[in-house]
């Protein structure tokens, strides 16, 4: 970030280049089928209940993150930052490891029903809408918390000292402190869970039960698949950017900033609230260990046996997917810390939205895209390890860029005046304010890029040569050829992997935060 | 997007490094490159003869030729289902491959001239006998059974065997395939997107029968030793799957092409697909087949509908099936 570029420029670009992607591959992919079709009734169910499950699936898991999110903000207890960090797991899995998880717990042969039929009760049911819920609730209530404790953290020390110097009553607290905070943090993490369950698709069809519960991604990869109608495809990816579209404007108007004002950043811990709040918060915090760690527990419990037998070919795919991982996090920090600096500037606003685009953006329309755009000038399979990174890059840039805003907002209003005071600009600014006080949510971002580009199958279907499979895909083909034990092995090996790619990151930044 | 072009440049590196030999290329689905795929044996084999180096392009193969056209480099593509053969014929990309179709060994009479199958199996249900001691004994018995026996099938839209299952069901009730799909959908656990992903529930006890293969207890048999898992014979018929060969007619090594299509069907290639992708070789003699094979039931009909007739009961057996599940 030399001298005289403002920042706005870098992050203009970077958001430039963002959405040329998400919008370039979905207009190659419409001019190579010569326009958009147009879409069949069953396309149209599918968008509606892509929009039922989304919103539900997101509104349960933010009410659900909130006491959570509380409770972990207000109480210390041994182990509290290792709880923290595992209970973000979730997030972190690739889908079907995830969903593997779910079923060894609550499916048909799972541990609930196990024990439900030794107690005499009805058991429960898994496939079908309410088990696409529930397994979105899985994997998204532990980001819908990150977000939340992010903004209780955020709310400075000296605040807090004041309510408590006030004698602020939970309610107090609620209504002065914690309320103004949840609007400001609740529409982005809803949007963010929102647009996340928007382009599910392992999911809704392992667990959804039938055809009812077909998603619009499952209805582009059908268009792809079964009628080879690639303007279908595309219209239904234009679909998907358009509901993007809608909700990021819907959050919009309903957030507010918080201004809470600057604060000394001291670290300072105040008693939570006694009595009876205690035991709900033990509560609150034990049963959302139960529900997130269990379905993990199960994978490692069946697949860590596996590990030690895994042919070297395995190895060799892992090696290849950390290298993809760590590429694409570099690139998403490259592209996100710009954007997010931008984005809370003045007339910024289209640069969050650029880059809240890949979230829906079909990676099958992104990998048929790219394939087309690319082709002329390459040998694909030369492209396959590239094209994953950039790809993956592109799908956790969002992420990146919900955990980043937040903090830099509050940045650029606290800190703004005073470097400008201080003829503080350029790498100096960077080193002196920018990076230290964006430290944890970069380390998050980081983490996140790092974990979601190791688990995400990518678009390496299009591209892939022997030689360049990654671990999911990797996963997919022992699963296709009937090495189930294999593949439990592999599964736990990603989660693995996965897992402490993120912790690292996590932790290194923690570490700067004290 | 410095490492990204570092990658790049490592991956062309290795690339050019290998030998001068011409390079002849085939498309095939991802479990060609897999070390216990059939692939590593294909290329082993065929390299012993072709004085040729042979890449394999793994993924999906049809979508592939058909974003590329007359300009893919792909000099022959295996691995194309029947279910996407009138699409890819229509192409006109390929060309005859020359072989005689008498040799085969298929349930079927398979005269075409451009794709050649080079394995092959029938849909069944898969059921453990520990946990299901007695299956149905045909598919109006599954019709009939309780909605407590709890079976897991593919979607047809993303699956080929959940095609192939639908154009059963088709092949065995006709007019009355609505109504079938009726009674079966409460007895639907879940439809999954594809094979692995139902295989998975099932082993898992998710499922009591799942939509897979008749060759499906062989790999139980010869790679684990289980003899539980086996699939129930229905008098109805099951109904026929192949996988199939072709070389392109825009090729520039035709020669190669040729020797690779009469190489799909030699006993070398033939002897290794039972046990490196469980199902039927296309041209085998009973004898030769590996034990556990050769023990497995063989219905008594097999069920298949031509390439056009498919192409033509694609859609409305596909709004049937939907409005079961409606």
């Amino acid at each position: 970030m030399a001298r005289g570029v403002p920042v706005t420029v870098w992050g203009g670009a970077a958001a430039l280049i963002v959405a040329a992607l998400v919008l370039g591959t979905l207009a190659a992919v419409a001019g190579f089928a010569g326009g958009l079709s147009a879409l069949g009734p069953g396309d149209w169910l599918a968008v509606r209940f892509t929009l039922a499950q989304a919103v539900v699936s997101a509104t349960l898991s933010v009410i659900l993150a909130v006491p959570v999110a509380r409770a972990l903000h207000r109480r210390r207890f041994a182990g509290r930052g290792a709880l923290i960090t595992a209970l973000g797991a979730p997030f972190l899995l690739p889908v079907i490891v995830a969903v593997m998880g779910i079923i060894a717990i609550f499916g048909r042969a799972g541990v609930v029903n196990d024990l439900l039929s030794m107690l005499g009760l009805p058991g429960v049911r898994i496939y079908g809408p309410q088990g696409v819920i529930l397994a979105h609730v899985f994997f998204n209530l532990p980001l819908a918390t990150r977000l939340i404790l992010q903004g209780w953290q955020a709310i400075p020390a000296e605040r807090l000292r004041l309510a408590a110097a006030l004698g602020f009553a939970p309610a107090d607290s609620l209504r002065h402190l914690e309320w103004p905070m949840l609007r400001e943090v609740l529409p982005g993490a809803w949007v963010a869970i929102f647009l996340v369950c928007l382009t599910s698709f392992v999911v809704a069809l392992t667990l959804g039960g039938g055809p009812r519960a077909t998603t619009v991604e499952l209805a582009i990869y059908q268009a792809f698949r079964f009628d080879v109608d690639l303007g279908r495809a595309a219209a239904l990816g234009l679909v998907q950017v358009a509901l993007c579209l809608v909700a990021l404007a819907l959050a919009g108007l309903v957030s507010l900033p918080a201004a809470f004002g600057a604060g000394l950043d001291r670290g300072a811990h105040l008693p939570g609230p006694a009595g009876w709040l205690r035991v709900q918060d033990a509560v609150v915090i034990a049963l959302a260990a139960v529900f997130l760690l269990t379905p993990i527990a199960a994978v490692l419990w069946r697949g860590v046996p596996g590990l030690a037998a895994l042919p070297p070919e395995a190895w060799a795919a892992a090696g290849r997917s950390l290298a993809v991982a760590l590429a694409s996090t570099v690139l998403v920090l490259g592209l996100a810390l710009p954007m997010a600096l931008a984005a809370v500037r003045p007339r910024g606003g289209w640069v969050e939205v650029a880059g809240m685009l890949p979230t829906v953006a079909s990676s099958l329309v992104l990998g048929t895209g790219l394939y087309l755009i690319l082709r002329p000038w390459a040998l694909p399979g030369g492209l396959a390890l590239p094209v994953t990174v950039a790809v993956n890059a592109a799908l956790s840039l969002p992420f990146a860029l919900r955990a980043l805003l937040p903090e830099a907002r509050t940045l650029a209003a606290d800190y703004d005046r005073l470097a400008a005071s201080l003829g503080l600009s350029g790498l100096a600014r960077l080193r002196f304010v920018t990076l230290p006080r964006l430290a944890r949510p970069l380390g998050f971002s980081a983490g996140l890029s790092a974990a979601f580009s190791m688990g995400d199958l990518g678009v390496i279907a299009l591209f892939s040569a022997p030689g360049t499979a990654t671990l999911p895909l990797y996963l997919y083909n022992l699963m296709g050829s009937y090495r189930m034990a294999d593949a439990a092995a592999v599964a736990s090996l990603l989660m693995i992997l996965s897992f402490a790619l993120f912790w690292a990151f996590d932790r290194a930044s923690r570490h700067a935060d004290a | 997007m410095k490492y990204a072009s570092l990658l790049a440049g490592l991956v062309i590196a290795t690339a050019a490094a290998a030998d001068e030999k011409p390079v002849f290329t085939v498309y095939a689905p991802d479990y060609f490159a897999s070390d216990w795929g059939p692939g590593p044996a294909i290329e082993k084999g065929f390299e012993e003869t072709c004085g040729c180096d042979l890449r394999f392009v793994t993924g999906d193969v049809l979508p592939r030729i058909l974003l590329e056209g007359a300009a893919t480099e792909a000099d022959a593509v295996i691995g194309l289902n029947t279910d996407v053969l009138a699409r890819a014929r229509a192409t006109g990309l390929f060309a005859p491959h020359g072989q005689d179709t008498a040799r085969l060994t298929l349930p079927v009479v398979w005269s075409d001239a451009t794709f050649l199958p080079f394995n092959w199996s029938e849909t069944a249900f898969i059921y453990d006998e520990t946990r299901l001691p007695v299956p149905p004994a045909s598919f109006d018995d599954l019709l009939n059974a309780p909605d407590d026996l709890k079976i897991v099938i593919q979607d047809p839209r993303s699956s080929i065997s959940g095609l192939a299952l639908m154009l059963w069901v088709k092949a065995v009730y006709g007019d009355k395939a609505g109504e079938a799909w009726a009674r079966l959908a409460p007895k639907v656990l879940t439809v999954t997107k594809g094979w692995s992903e139902a295989y998975g529930l099932f082993t898992d006890g998710e499922a009591d029968m799942v939509l897979s293969f008749t060759t499906s207890p062989a790999y139980h048999i010869i790679a684990e030793g289980d003899t539980t898992k086996k699939a129930a014979i229905f008098p109805e018929g099951h109904y026929f799957l192949t996988e199939t060969a072709a070389r392109l007619a825009g090729s520039d090594q035709p020669e190669l092409g040729q020797a690779f299509m009469d190489y799909v069907l030699s006993d070398a290639f033939q002897d290794m697909i039972a046990t490196a992708n469980w199902s039927y070789p296309a041209r085998f003699a009973p004898e030769d087949l590996p034990e556990g094979f050769a023990a497995l039931p063989r219905p008594a009909r097999t069920l298949f509908y031509t390439e056009d007739e498919a192409e033509a009961l694609r859609q409305p057996a596909l709004d049937e099936w939907l409005a079961a599940f409606r």
